[in-house]
This record gives C-alpha cells, sequence and structure tokens, in this order.
C-alpha cells in the first residue's frame, strides 16, 4: 500500500475543500489539536459536529412547521448551529446559516425556507466529503495527518 | 509576583451546552497543560462547584504557598454565553453573588460580537471574553487570571497585613472576603487592566 500517495490524496482533498470554500482556517485549527496521544481528534470533533447539527437542523424543521412566523424562535435555533459550524469550519454551512437568519430578521418566511433547504443540502455534501476524507486518512495509516513543523 | 507557584496543573471548569464546542474547549485546555472538567449546563456547574469548592479552606497553610484540595479546587470557569436554561451571563452573576466562588475568574465565550453583550459581562466581573471559535492563542491569557486570584486570596489570608509585591492593587488591601460590594467587582475588573496592562479585555473581530 503506497501510503504516501493516500496522505497526498488527502492532502489534495483538503485543498480543494478549502478552494471550494467548503472549508475554513478554523479547520486547521482542529486538526491542529491532534496529536499522538490523540491521534483522531479532529475526526471525533466532526462526527459530534454532525451527530449535534442534524439533531438542530430536525430542531429547526420541527420550529418552522410548529411556529409559523416565529422569527425569534427559528433564530434562535439557526444561531446554534451556525455557532456549531464555526467551531469546526464549516464555512458555506455557516454562510448558508448566517443568509436564514438575515431572512429573519426581515420577516422573510419564503427566504428562511429556501435558504433552510440550503442549510440542509450544504450539511449533506459537507459530510460526505469529510467522510471521504477521513476515510482516505485512516487508510493512510496512522501518520495520516501531513506532518507540521516543529510540533 | 509572589510565588504562588505550585507544580499541579490548573483545574479549569468547562461549561458550554454544544457537544463539540465541549470536546475542542477541553482538547484546547489540555493542550494547554490544564486539567478540565466540562459540563453541559450552569445549572451542573454550580452543583460542581458547590460540591467542590464551598468546603475549600486551605488544608495547609505556608508562607508561600496555600495548599487547597488541588485535585478538585476550580481556578478558573470558562463558560459559554448562549445556553439554554441559565446563560453564562447568569451563571456568573450566582459565582459573584457566592462569597466562597466569587474569586474564581470566570471567561466568558461567545460566537456573538455584541458589545453591549460583552460590557455587561465585563460590568458583571468575568475577567475575560473570548469570541468563539476559541483558538489555542486564546489559552495563554487564562494563567494570568488564575495566578492573579491567588495572590489575592493569599494575600488576604495574611491577617498581619504584610504587603507582598503581588498585590500592588491598592484597593485590595481593606477588602476581607465577607465585604461583597459590588464596587468591589468593578475595582476588580478595573484592576485588571491596571495589574496586566496588556492582557487583552475583549477580543473584537
Amino acid at each position: 500500500m503506497d501510503y504516501s500517495n493516500l496522505r497526498r490524496q488527502a492532502a489534495s482533498m483538503k485543498k480543494s475543500l478549502f478552494d471550494q470554500g467548503y472549508l475554513d482556517e478554523q479547520f486547521c485549527q482542529v486538526e491542529d489539536l491532534q496529536d499522538e496521544a490523540s491521534p483522531n481528534f479532529a475526526e471525533e470533533v466532526i462526527t459530534l459536529f454532525f451527530k449535534d447539527s442534524a439533531r438542530l437542523i430536525s430542531n429547526i424543521e420541527q420550529a418552522l412547521e410548529k411556529y409559523p412566523k416565529d422569527f425569534n424562535k427559528w433564530d434562535a435555533y439557526m444561531q446554534q448551529l451556525k455557532g456549531s459550524c464555526s467551531s469546526i469550519g464549516a464555512s458555506r454551512m455557516k454562510s448558508e446559516c448566517m443568509s436564514f437568519r438575515e431572512f429573519c430578521g426581515q420577516g422573510n418566511v419564503e427566504g428562511c425556507m429556501k435558504s433552510f433547504q440550503k442549510v440542509k443540502r450544504e450539511h449533506g455534501v459537507l459530510r460526505q466529503k469529510l467522510e471521504a476524507y477521513f476515510q482516505l486518512l485512516r487508510q493512510a495509516g496512522p501518520a495520516g495527518a501531513a506532518t507540521r513543523p516543529g510540533m | 509576583m509572589a510565588a504562588v507557584a505550585t507544580e499541579t496543573p490548573f483545574h479549569v471548569l468547562a461549561v458550554d451546552d454544544s457537544l463539540p464546542d465541549r470536546k475542542l474547549i477541553e482538547r484546547l485546555l489540555k493542550t494547554s497543560s490544564f486539567q478540565v472538567t466540562t459540563v453541559d449546563s450552569g445549572s451542573k456547574a454550580l452543583e460542581f462547584l458547590r460540591i467542590h469548592h464551598d468546603s475549600s479552606t486551605p488544608i495547609s497553610l505556608q508562607e508561600d504557598q496555600l495548599i487547597y484540595n488541588q485535585e478538585v479546587a476550580v481556578n478558573l470557569i470558562i463558560t459559554d454565553y448562549c445556553m439554554p436554561g441559565m446563560t453564562g451571563y447568569d451563571l456568573l452573576k450566582k459565582i459573584k453573588e457566592s462569597s466562597s466562588l466569587r474569586d474564581i475568574p470566570v471567561v466568558i465565550m461567545s460566537s456573538e460580537n455584541i458589545p453591549s453583550r460583552i460590557n455587561r459581562c465585563l460590568e458583571e466581573g468575568a475577567d475575560e471574553f473570548f469570541l468563539k471559535p476559541v483558538r489555542l492563542s486564546d489559552m495563554s491569557k487564562l494563567k494570568p487570571h488564575i495566578l492573579k486570584s491567588r495572590c489575592k486570596e493569599h494575600y488576604n489570608q495574611q491577617s498581619d497585613g504584610n504587603i507582598d509585591e503581588s498585590s500592588s492593587n491598592p484597593t485590595n488591601s481593606s477588602s476581607s472576603s465577607s465585604d461583597n460590594s459590588s464596587s468591589s467587582r468593578k475595582r476588580k475588573a478595573e484592576g485588571d487592566a491596571e495589574i496586566l496592562p496588556k492582557a487583552n479585555r475583549s477580543r473584537h473581530s
């Protein structure tokens, strides 16, 4: 198995996620917290993120239905989701969350509904891409993360 | 500063209702050599503090050291602002209202950059306000607050009134732990700026 090749592929996958705006610098901050003692830290946090964000999305979905035009409530739920996105560097998803909140501020129901669909889509896409990324890293072996100088 | 150095790591209580954020803050703190306890709500934080801190009288008092029950004594509390039920601000208030807890430094975290919110927290006695996402570089701002509060405690414990160089803030000289006026809390917040002029009291991105 050519581990260095797999590592190169993972690095290239990550680069494209950054180039396409799916991820921002905060993701690097999360990965940088990994070390020999916690070699899978990033994947663990991301896994928690997707579990948590799925729950938050479901809450928003329910709120959109159960509490029509309750923009404060909708905004409050989305604020939580946006915060989570921000913590792991989920940049595109975060932008969609912010759009939704703007629509809430404007009292624009249709805008909220459309924006929420986008949030869900970005969530799904990001999950797929990061799952593929971490799988590649796992295949690349324990030293799968790119070497960092001086850490 | 007087030598209140101890080899036991400082213990931070981290409060955040978000699971991924809790994991992150825990890792940030551990990477920075803190001992960490995480809880997911303000009420659980208070519960933990009451069990482990209310009876935190020093078990040994020597000239240069205060030795507490080091495994559990909390040296700093870092809490998210937006939490269901008890917010970080509510928790801060409760801590500052408690004579046994109010000297523990409190740091507030928030993903929202709202100046009025930041000011409100600082006025209520928060020592620092971090904008989320919190970074590793933020962790270096924690220890000064811990050391400052321990020096202050150490000074307050000295009944013979020896003024050691750690307590350069004159407003502390007459404060005994039973005197809990809001003005002393505000002085504490202002005092931070005097003692550590380089410290970032708030971070606006």
